[in-house]
C-alpha cells in the first residue's frame, strides 16, 4: 500500500490508500478521516471516506492547500500507529433474492448486460464456479459484509465481503449502465455488493430486494427518526434470505412503522479477524442473534 | 400571499446556496448552479445572498403574484415579461398584486436565476431549500416546480425599484468557452499524448448535461497507460476501485466522453478522473447550451487560485455597486 495524496482543483484533497481494495486499506482511511474530523482543521468543510480511499473538501480562503496537505500527511503518520479496531454494529438486512420486481427491471435491460440468456444472478453464480443459484444464495448471505463507503446517490451503501480474497465473489458490471433499477435493489459490481437507496439508474448486477427502506427523508420508519441516512462507513451487514409471504409482511410493517431491523453492537479487530476469519465472524453472529 | 405557478417552464427548481455537509453520505450540495448569478439576483431584491430563488432551464416559468414584490432575473439572457411588457435582466423590477410573470425566448446562456423579495419560503432540508430531485430533498416535496404550485414568500426588505448590475460584471458564455482544469486525480492512467490531446481538441457540449454532470463529445478517445487491473477496480481501462468524486472533476468512462460533475454530483464511482475544473470556472459551466464549442485549458494550483481570487473579486465588485 502507497498513500497517494492530489489536489482535485483548488477545493479538495483526494488521498488513494491503495489502488486495490483490502480490509486494510479501508481500516487506514477510516482511521485517517476520523483524525480529520477529530483535528477540526479551520477551512475543511467536508470529510468523504470511501473503500480504499478519501476525500477532503476544503476552503482554500480559508486554509493553503498546501498546508492542508501537509497537514493531511501529519494526521497519516499518527494513524499507522493507531491499532485497527472500531465500535460499531451489526445490522441483519432481510433479502427476497429472485424477486419479481428487479427480475422484470432485468429483462428490460438483457441487451446490455454479458450473458442476455441467464438472469444476472444466474450468470453471477456460473462465473463464480457456483453449481447452483441456492449454492451461490448461501455464499452471499454466509458472511458479514462490511459498509466500506456510503455514496454515489443519497445513502447509498457499498458493502465488502468479509472472507478471505480467494473465496471473495466478483462480478463484473452490465456492459452498460440500466437506466432503471428498483429502490432497495440488492446489487453487486466488482467486489461490492450494494443496496440502491432510491430508485435509478445502474450499473450493478441485480440479486434481489430488501423491503427496508434505508434513506427517507420523511423519516417515516421509527430507525430512521433521528436521521433520514441509515448506513455509515464501518457498520456490519448479514444479509438474511427470506421469501414472498415474509417480504409481504415486512413492506406491512414498514408501512405501519413497526419494522425494525436486529441491530448489535460489537467490536471489531482487523488483527483478530485476519486472524482468524471464520471464527471472528461466528462471534459476530453470535453477537448479533445475542437477546 | 404566495406566487402561483400557472406554467412550469422546462425543468424549473427552487434552490438557495446548497446543503453542505452531506456529501459523504451521498448527498450532494445541489443549489444554484451559477452560483454568482443567484447571489446577483438575491442582492437586487434586497435578498440575503443565500435566500432561495428559482433556477429556470433554457425556458422560463409563468407566475402570478398575489402580492406586490420586487423581482430580479439574472443569469441566462432569458427576457422577463410582466402582463406582456418586456423588463430588464439584472434589474430589479416591481411585480403588483394579480400581475404575471413570463418570459421570452433564450437569448444566450442556459440557466436563469429569479429572486423575489423576501426568498421562497418552502421547508428547509438539512439546512437547505435547494431541490435535490434524486433524493426527493428541499423543493416542493423533494421536486422541481409544477402547474399549481403555490410558492410561499418570507416578508422581504425594502428596497428601491431599478437597481442594476453594471454590465461589466454580468458574466454570460461566448460561443466560444474555455474551461480551466487543474491536472491530478488519475492523470497518470492516460497517455501523455492523450492528455495533450485532451486539451488540443475541440469539445462539444453534448445534449446530456444536468445538474449531476455536463457531457462533451467531439474530441479523441484518450488511449490509456497499460496495467494489471487492481483487485476490485474492474477490467475496463478507465475502472477505478470505486473512490469520491470532486465537484468539477472530469471522468471519461472507457475514454470516450468527458463528463464533469456539477453541484448535484453523484458523489462516488468507479471511473477514472483525469483532474477537475477550477472552482472559478463552475458558474460557467451552469450557463453552456447544448453544442457549445469548450475548449479544456491546463492550469496549475497558482491559476486556479488567482481565477478564484478574481471570481470573488467580481462578486465584491457587485456588492459595492448594489450597496
Amino acid at each position: 500500500m502507497t498513500t497517494r495524496y492530489t489536489f482535485g482543483g483548488d477545493e479538495h484533497i483526494f488521498v488513494e490508500i491503495d489502488a486495490e481494495m483490502s480490509l486494510e486499506a479501508f481500516f487506514k482511511s477510516l482511521s485517517i478521516t476520523s483524525a480529520v474530523k477529530q483535528a477540526s482543521i479551520n477551512g475543511v468543510t467536508e470529510i468523504c471516506p470511501a473503500n480504499a480511499s478519501f476525500q477532503i473538501k476544503f476552503n482554500p480562503d480559508r486554509i493553503h492547500p498546501d498546508d492542508l496537505m501537509a497537514e493531511l500527511k501529519r494526521l497519516e503518520e499518527s494513524a499507522n500507529r493507531a491499532e485497527p479496531v472500531l465500535k460499531t454494529r451489526i445490522i441483519e438486512i432481510p433479502v427476497y433474492y429472485q424477486d419479481p420486481w428487479t427480475h422484470e427491471t432485468l429483462m428490460r435491460f438483457r441487451e446490455r448486460h454479458q450473458d442476455p440468456q441467464a438472469s444476472d444472478i444466474e450468470y453471477a453464480a456460473r462465473i463464480n464456479g457456483y453449481d447452483s443459484v441456492d449454492g451461490f444464495i448461501q455464499a452471499h448471505s454466509g458472511a458479514p459484509w462490511f459498509v466500506s463507503m456510503v455514496g454515489f446517490v443519497a445513502g447509498l451503501p457499498f458493502l465488502y465481503q468479509m472472507v478471505d480474497r480467494k473465496r471473495q465473489i466478483q462480478v463484473p458490471k452490465y456492459l452498460r449502465p440500466r437506466t432503471d433499477t428498483p429502490k432497495q435493489t440488492v446489487g453487486y459490481g466488482g467486489s461490492f455488493s450494494c443496496i440502491y437507496s432510491v430508485r435509478g439508474a445502474g450499473g450493478y448486477q441485480m440479486f434481489g430486494i430488501t423491503p427496508m427502506p434505508i434513506y427517507d427523508p420523511k423519516q417515516r420508519v421509527s430507525y430512521l427518526k433521528d436521521f433520514m441516512v441509515f448506513f455509515k462507513p464501518g457498520d456490519i451487514v448479514k444479509w438474511k434470505p427470506i421469501n414472498r409471504d415474509e417480504y409481504e409482511q415486512a413492506l406491512e410493517d414498514v408501512e405501519k412503522g413497526h419494522f425494525a431491523p436486529r441491530i448489535r453492537n460489537v467490536d471489531f479487530s482487523l488483527d483478530a479477524f485476519n486472524a482468524d476469519i471464520d471464527g471472528t465472524n461466528a462471534k459476530l453472529m453470535e453477537a448479533l442473534h445475542a437477546g | 400571499m404566495p406566487v402561483k405557478v400557472i406554467n412550469a417552464g422546462l425543468a424549473t427548481t427552487i434552490q438557495d446556496l446548497g446543503r453542505p455537509g452531506y456529501y459523504h453520505l451521498g448527498i450532494p450540495l445541489s443549489g444554484a448552479m451559477d452560483r454568482l448569478a443567484m447571489r446577483a439576483a438575491n442582492m437586487l431584491v434586497g435578498n440575503s445572498e443565500d435566500a432561495a430563488g428559482l433556477e429556470a432551464v433554457f425556458m422560463g416559468p409563468e407566475l402570478e403574484f398575489t402580492q406586490d414584490a420586487l423581482v430580479a432575473v439574472t443569469g441566462a439572457d432569458l427576457p422577463p415579461k410582466l402582463d406582456g411588457e418586456p423588463q430588464e435582466t439584472w434589474t430589479a423590477f416591481a411585480v403588483r398584486s394579480g400581475q404575471v410573470l413570463s418570459f421570452d425566448f433564450l437569448r444566450s446562456g442556459a440557466r436563469a436565476y429569479i429572486a423575489i423579495s423576501g426568498g421562497i419560503d418552502t421547508p428547509m432540508s438539512l439546512g437547505s431549500r435547494s431541490t435535490y430531485a434524486i433524493g426527493a430533498l428541499g423543493g416542493v416535496d423533494g421536486r422541481g416546480l409544477q402547474a399549481g404550485d403555490m410558492l410561499p414568500l418570507r416578508d422581504g426588505n425594502q428596497v428601491s425599484v431599478g437597481r442594476t448590475v453594471p454590465e461589466k460584471l454580468r458574466r454570460g458564455p461566448g460561443s466560444h468557452v474555455e474551461l480551466r482544469v487543474l491536472p491530478g486525480l488519475y492523470w497518470h492512467r492516460i497517455t501523455e499524448a492523450a492528455g495533450a490531446g485532451f486539451f488540443d481538441d475541440v469539445w462539444k457540449v453534448a445534449p446530456e448535461a444536468d445538474r449531476m454532470g455536463y457531457r462533451f463529445q467531439g474530441g479523441r478517445a484518450l488511449t490509456f497507460v497499460d496495467r494489471q487491473a487492481p483487485f476490485s477496480a474492474g477490467s475496463d481501462p478507465s475502472n477505478i476501485t470505486d473512490a469520491c468524486y470532486p465537484y468539477g472533476s472530469v471522468q471519461v468512462p472507457s475514454g470516450t466522453e468527458p463528463i464533469v460533475l456539477h453541484r448535484d454530483a453523484v458523489s462516488g464511482g468507479g471511473y477514472f478522473m483525469l483532474g477537475t475544473v477550477v472552482s472559478a470556472d463552475m458558474d460557467l459551466i451552469g450557463q453552456l447550451q447544448p453544442h457549445t464549442k469548450t475548449r479544456f485549458v491546463k492550469t496549475d494550483m497558482n491559476g486556479a487560485l488567482a481565477a478564484r481570487r478574481h471570481r470573488a473579486g467580481i462578486l465584491e465588485d457587485i456588492r459595492a455597486a448594489l450597496a
